[in-house]
């Protein structure tokens, strides 16, 4: 555990040295994080400009949601997106054997490989936007359900972790893969609204099949206090079972490469 | 000149046969332009109690329909394309052949066409089926109609020609896109119909080009632009292609001088 802990180190501060060395992307990148926040709360703020409430969620109820998917977004595109992204092209031109060789596990090298540690500014701001949601609903979570919110957080990036893996592994099989990568986040686009919104087998889609609804819904009624205990079990299980799988069509994935081409 | 004319076919035929080659690769990438349909959800669910604005369900469900078909159309990636050969070098084999590389470029995405629009012919059968009530009815309008989707494709390629030959002036001009990207999307009516936006918001809109891109065309085929807005629109997305054109001729100059230089 311990050795896998330095290992992690080791590779973050890899990646702020490559980081520091382009200085000027973290300004470009911080505009592009305060641009895209805009992006996300224009159509919001007409929303709720002409409403109260839609599908039962009022402005800074629905501005959480938003908040959530800011973070999550950010957590993707800077501890997920970056390692994964470049798998494709090492499966494809067999450069994955330098990673297998090393005494450690394949699975954690290859998704700790880039961090793009810039990114932070899209959590930072998605936090700003929780905080100006619980300002605007005039009273804070209890200490409780803020836990629960964080653990149903932490369970969200798990799944999509998962997802990411089992579309890496997709690309043992099928060759190219970047824009699948490309499907997977416009899809992603989806969870900044309230998984309510959706309707008949929309819902049940992204309640079951792309559990969107579960990374930033089910968080913002947590911290709200409004998410029963059955259902926050029922997701956190839900998480373990999806990460468990991507963890075997891993291993599957692996043994299948390593006999095709040694 | 007359070379040019006599390779374009030619070069129209290796553009369908590239597209029909990366089939399954067009269909996600053609799969990816989901917003549409996550803010049709959205917008449905608004109107559920009332209409908003002017807008009832129907108009939103057409709204967003046709945003889906003009999107698919006239989308333009040769900012990807022309970024990707400049960093890569490779555009070296478009400057030695003896044409300008807009030609080729223009020739290989015209050559998707056809694929596209066997995309967007169902979503438009859906437009009809479901709320054929809700669009153009005027025959001057709807004979306008694949114009006005057209310029707009024009509009794209030339301001993705523009902002591709960047590439070769500065190292980020991906984030130029970006940039152009996110100001599409609030700007042209492809998140939100323009209308129902601030006002002061919605008057910028109407002097940039996004609008002309997405927002016009949608309102020309779901009724919502008269004769005469459909025809001062287009005399717009004309002026527009002129400027991009300009713009884009002017950048890539100024840029082969510096991709000359590397020594490719």
């Amino acid at each position: 555990m311990r050795r896998y802990l330095q290992l992690l180190w080791i590779q973050l501060r890899a990646s702020l040295a490559t980081a520091m060395q382009y200085r000027v992307n973290f300004i470009i990148d911080g505009v592009m994080s305060l641009w895209w926040m805009i992006w996300t709360l224009v159509p919001l703020a007409i929303v709720f400009g002409g409403r109260d409430s839609v599908a039962n969620w009022s402005f800074p109820e629905a501005l959480l949601v938003a908040a959530f998917f800011t973070v999550l977004r950010g957590i993707i595109e800077g501890a997920i997106n970056p390692s994964l992204a470049t798998t494709g092209d090492r499966i494809r031109t067999g450069t994955l054997h330098f990673v297998l060789v090393k005494p450690a596990d394949g699975q954690f090298l290859v998704s700790t490989s880039q961090f793009a540690p810039w990114k932070v500014v899209d959590i930072l701001a998605g936090v700003v936007m929780a905080v100006i949601a619980f300002d605007r609903l005039g009273r804070w979570p209890s200490a409780l359900d803020l836990l629960l919110c964080l653990v149903l957080l932490a369970a969200s990036t798990l799944v999509i972790y998962s997802l990411w893996v089992l579309v890496i592994c997709a690309a043992f099989w099928v060759v190219r893969l970047e824009n699948l990568a490309y499907l997977f986040s416009s899809i992603f686009d989806a969870a900044r609204w309230p998984l309510d919104i959706f309707r008949g087998w929309w819902r049940i889609i992204f309640t079951f099949v792309i559990p969107l609804g579960l990374m930033t819904t089910y968080p913002a009624r947590a911290i709200l206090g409004k998410l029963d205990a059955q259902t926050a079990l029922a997701a956190l299980a839900g998480s373990l079972a999806i990460a468990t799988l991507s963890r075997m069509v891993w291993l599957t994935a692996l043994r299948r490469y390593t006999s095709a081409s040694s | 000149m007359r070379r040019i004319v006599r390779a374009f076919p030619t070069l129209l035929r290796i553009g369908f046969a590239e597209a029909v080659a990366y089939r399954a690769e067009f269909v996600i990438w053609m799969l990816t332009t989901t917003m549409p349909l996550v803010m049709l959800a959205l917008w449905t669910a608004v109107a559920r109690e009332g209409p908003f604005g002017r807008f009832t369900q129907a108009d939103f469900v057409a709204y967003y329909l046709a945003a889906l078909i003009v999107r698919t159309l006239s989308s333009s990636w040769v900012v990807w394309e022309m970024n990707q050969e400049i960093r890569m070098g490779t555009l070296s084999l478009r400057l030695v052949r003896p044409m300008h590389p807009f030609v080729s470029y223009t020739a290989s995405h015209l050559a998707a066409i056809p694929l596209r629009g066997a995309v967007a012919l169902p979503i438009a059968v859906i437009l009809l089926l479901t709320v054929g009530n809700h669009v153009a009815s005027d025959p001057v309008v709807i004979a306008l109609l694949p114009l006005v989707v057209l310029s707009a494709w024009i509009l794209a390629f030339v301001a993705g020609t523009a902002m591709g030959s960047l590439g070769m002036l500065m190292e980020r001009s991906i984030a130029v896109w970006e940039i152009w990207m996110g100001l599409f999307a609030v700007m042209s009516g492809y998140l939100v119909p323009l209308e129902l936006m601030p006002r002061w918001l919605a008057t910028a809109a109407e002097w940039l080009p996004f609008r002309y891109l997405l927002g016009f065309p949608v309102e020309a085929i779901i009724g919502m632009a008269d004769r005469a807005a459909v025809l001062r629109g287009l005399g717009i997305q004309w002026l527009m292609i002129g400027a991009a054109t300009l713009i884009s001729a002017a950048v890539w100059r100024a840029g082969l001088r510096r991709f000359e230089a590397y020594g490719a």
